[in-house]
């Protein structure tokens, strides 16, 4: 059974005159990281909030074709049901934040407190994603006086403890210094090692050619393209979309035709190493 | 003419110290990036260029007179700030009102009113917003709202405080040619960013702050030389600087075109 299906389907926000959403057909499996990326306004969280089930529930509007998660349609499923088996990061972390707690670790474990997990284990699963982020020497602060990347990192922690099957996550590092950045993508390829299946919006192409599996690409509220990472990037959809090329990709692209050619175009570092490295001192 | 921090101190009401004997220039028409971990300094610094905060020890100088004297809305009309959140700055319940705000604060003709504010919707590229509800927006056509709002006030130095963080491609190509524009106009852009492919597109001279300090000030090149500076900054160098430093071809270049031209042959 695919996690999620999606025929013909279509989205108007009410109020709205335009359609978010065209004619969307897509299949996803379990246990791989997807990939979305497009410009600006071009249906990315829009998606992501309807395979979440906010859409339509919780932002109004005209759906139209068939949604379903898991198997079921997605208006059959108890919104409370669906959140549990559902984590997710919104884009904006001054959203995410519950503003109704006084500490970091009351704001992490507000989600695991709502589903009833026992206070031991819930302390227990907590103390882990801080460590594992990095956010010791916040958990004591009020979520109101971070800056915007601790609030971000924050809302992250959040939903990491939540420990749901399938996590879609809507520009988790927009606001994140470099370091940061790569922490939370290294948790990111941890959880879907351990077979969570993952949708994840995101601009940095460096860092999403490394970890997903595969690419979902939008333009104008239409999937103009999905299929494995390497075959996306390194294709003309990518300018279609007026995406970025990883860096490595641009750089094969570049040389293509002269005599320092790459035999096929990287879209990691590692992989560009790889290639050039026996031609070192050459 | 220039914006002359030394010697600079700033700590909170609360005790907590944000900004720790900072000194640097920004001479006049000169752009600037400026990096750093989460938590550095980065906003508290540009914020006391402006007068938005004042040292707490140390001076700031801008065009010769400290912002100790000035009230913050004097200032503001040299030094411009676009706040990080535009949610933070964004007030108006139009983007025309937004944008009319300066003009009608210091009582400008409707003809300068209106070359003003069309010359910045123009290069911030939302004119066609101008009846809308910024509330309505999308975050990135939000900030550059935010940004027209500043544009308008024709400031000699303008101050982004993160212009990048979830912005597009086609976002990107509209920020850099507006700080084209500015630049050939002899007006300083301050860029907060943590966007190192965008920094070593756009910027010569970048500062690097660690832990409330300056660690770093000069060409983008030395920057990305050091693995002590990027480690204490918590940045990372642009992929293509990493992967010809990996290769042992070069410490120092970053550039597609100089790194283009150091891959050997593939013989």
């Amino acid at each position: 059974m695919a996690l999620i299906s999606m025929q013909d389907v279509s989205f108007t926000y009410a109020y709205s005159e335009a359609p978010a959403l065209t004619d969307v057909s897509l299949t996803l499996e379990e246990r791989l990281l997807y990939g979305v990326i497009g410009v600006n306004a071009s249906g990315k969280t829009t998606l992501c909030s309807l395979m979440r089930g906010l859409i339509p529930l919780f932002h109004p509007g005209t759906l139209t074709g068939k949604v379903e998660i898991r198997g079921r349609n997605l208006l059959e499923w108890d919104p409370a049901e669906l959140s549990r088996a559902i984590g997710c990061v919104f884009e904006n972390p001054f959203t995410q934040i519950s503003g109704i707690k006084d500490t970091v670790f009351e704001e992490i474990a507000f989600g695991l407190e709502n589903i009833g997990v026992p206070r031991d284990e819930m302390i227990e699963r907590v103390l882990e994603v801080v460590e594992r982020l990095g956010l010791e020497e916040l958990i004591k602060k009020n979520p109101n006086e971070l800056s915007g990347g601790q609030r971000q990192k924050v809302a992250f922690a959040a939903i990491v403890a939540m420990d749901a099957d399938f996590i879609v996550i809507d520009e988790p590092t927009s606001q994140l210094d470099p370091e940061a950045s790569d922490a939370v993508f290294e948790i990111i390829g941890d959880l879907r090692k351990r077979g969570k299946s993952i949708v994840l919006v995101e601009h940095k192409i460096d860092l999403m050619a490394q970890h997903a599996d595969r690419i979902i690409v939008m333009k104008d509220g239409r999937v103009i393209a999905e299929g494995p990472t390497a075959d996306i990037v390194t294709s003309g959809v990518m300018d279609e979309a007026d995406v970025p090329r990883p860096e490595v990709t641009e750089l094969a692209l570049a040389l293509q035709g002269t005599g320092k050619a790459f035999p096929s175009l990287p879209i990691t570092r590692a992989e560009a190493f790889d290639a050039l490295s026996s031609r070192r001192g050459g | 003419m220039a914006i002359t921090f030394a010697n600079v101190s700033f700590a909170y009401p609360s005790g907590w110290r944000a900004v720790d004997d900072v000194s640097f220039t920004v001479k006049e028409g000169e752009r600037l990036a400026i990096v750093g971990q989460n938590g550095a300094g980065k906003t508290t610094t540009v914020k006391l260029m402006n007068g938005l905060l004042k040292p707490t020890s140390g001076t700031v100088t801008v065009d010769g007179v400290t912002t100790a004297e000035r009230t913050t809305a004097s200032i503001a009309a040299t030094v411009g700030y676009v706040f990080q959140n535009p949610d933070d700055q964004i007030f108006a319940s139009t983007v025309r009102d937004e944008l009319e705000y300066v003009p009608r604060y210091r009582k400008w003709d409707d003809a300068k009113r209106d070359e003003r504010v069309g010359r910045a919707a123009r290069l911030a590229g939302i004119e066609r917003y101008f009846d809308s509800n910024p509330n309505d927006l999308p975050l990135v056509i939000r900030k550059f709202v935010a940004i027209a709002a500043v544009l308008v006030g024709e400031c000699k130095y303008i101050v982004l405080d993160e212009p990048t963080a979830g912005l597009d491609r086609p976002g990107q190509r509209r920020l850099v040619s507006l700080i084209d524009q500015l630049e050939s106009e002899g007006v300083s852009v301050v860029t907060i960013t943590h966007d190192m492919r965008f920094v070593a597109q756009t910027f010569k001279r970048v500062i690097a702050m660690a832990n409330r300090r300056i660690i770093a000030d000069g060409d983008c090149a030395s920057l990305f030389a050091s693995d002590e500076l990027l480690r204490q900054a918590s940045i990372r160098r642009p992929e293509l600087a990493q992967l010809v430093r990996d290769l042992g071809l070069s410490d120092r270049a970053y550039r597609l075109d100089e790194i283009a031209a150091l891959i050997p042959d593939n013989r």
